[in-house]
């Protein structure tokens, strides 16, 4: 796209290459300008990461212990916090960072459990990133010995790319999805130290495997913790619960 | 999406510290497991490059190969994703070494 010169590059300008090989797909840009070649060599995500190491400064100093809750849209996550905090309330310190898209909703079902919440709508985002915690925490004020819950946008892919500065990411995934779930999203389950299984309450009632689920999950993180939970009706909890209390 | 428009980011602000107007190519590289698709990629690169020094810009991707040890006999192999079984002894368990990083690893700019 020089403008002067008038020459155009091609509408797919991409190639691929292994290393020690020469770069073919796209012509290269022959031209008279005299060009530089600027050494780089930093992370995309190196902004991201610099604000998570940050964000996890923070948390380290006053104690606080961040955990980023990934899963797919209406994996229960919601529900799974509503029941955690009424849990905890008056045992624990809580403060949660909401994120979707769009709609206070979350939200205002958190509040209504009594602790402290943020809601961070990323519009168009399909993730939530080190940047938005930070801005969200300046807009809070979570104890010292407390838990920080930050419940990402329903989604299995991004999310598993930016670190938040969270002390663990913990996935989630319902009986009414597919248990072969880690085969299909691996980096989150990669990316992820605890596994809830929840809604286990509908299990009579589904065709979903946990032992496959488990094994599948287990080849991709052979470190992974699991709970079987049911937010609704409690069962699996306790396990749950004791797990955050030695987080602490 | 976001990640092209953090390469774009990154970009336009090395070459405008280096004193450049205009970005001709990016280099970056891509290891198989660092969760890219090159092709989805590129494609997003042109359009959150548009109205900055990259725009028009070629994106050039080095693949870097994902090698991991398995953790059962220590066996070093080629790791085709994350559910890779070491073809030794069938273990699933496997320490990444390489593979997962993307970067920016440099920019060519043109002078005036």
């Amino acid at each position: 796209m020089c403008d002067s010169c008038g020459c155009t590059q091609p509408e797919n300008s991409v190639t691929i290459t292994r290393p020690g090989q020469v770069g073919s797909g796209a012509a290269d840009h022959h031209h008279s300008h005299p060009s530089r070649v600027v050494e780089v060599r930093e992370a995309v995500l190196g902004k991201n990461d610099g604000i998570a190491v940050h964000n996890r400064d923070f948390f380290k100093e006053r104690r606080i212990v961040a955990l980023n809750l990934v899963s797919s849209p209406g994996s229960g996550k919601t529900t799974i916090l509503e029941q955690t905090i009424r849990k905890l309330r008056g045992e624990i310190p809580m403060a949660v960072i909401e994120g979707d898209q769009q709609t206070m909703l979350d939200a205002e079902r958190i509040d209504a459990t009594g602790v402290d919440v943020v809601q961070v709508n990323t519009g168009a985002g399909c993730h939530l990133d080190a940047d938005m915690v930070h801005q969200a925490l300046h807009r809070m004020e979570p104890a010292e010995n407390s838990l920080l819950f930050i419940e990402n946008v329903g989604n299995l892919v991004c999310p598993a790319m930016f670190d938040l500065g969270e002390a663990a990411k913990v996935v989630i995934i319902s009986v009414t999805e597919g248990e072969d779930k880690p085969l299909k999203y691996p980096a989150m389950f990669d990316a992820a130290s605890l596994c809830l299984i929840n809604k286990i309450d509908l299990l009579p009632h589904v065709d979903f495997d946990v032992a496959r689920c488990r094994e599948y999950a287990l080849r991709v993180n052979h470190r992974l913790e699991f709970f079987e939970i049911s937010a609704r009706t409690g069962e699996g909890m306790p396990a749950w619960l004791a797990w955050l209390r030695r987080q602490l | 999406m976001s990640l092209a428009i953090n390469i774009v980011e990154l970009v336009s602000e090395k070459a405008q510290a280096a004193g450049g107007q205009k970005v001709t190519s990016v280099e970056l590289e891509a290891g198989t497991l660092s969760g890219v698709m090159v092709e989805a990629l590129a494609f997003c690169f042109d359009a959150a490059a548009r109205n900055t020094p990259a725009e028009g810009a070629r994106l050039v991707v080095r693949e870097i190969e994902a090698r991991g040890a398995c953790l059962g006999c220590g066996h070093v192999f080629v790791l085709e994703s994350l559910l890779a079984q070491c073809p030794q002894c069938g273990e699933y368990a496997v320490e990444i070494l390489q593979g997962r990083d993307l970067k920016v690893v440099s920019l060519t700019i043109d002078e005036e």
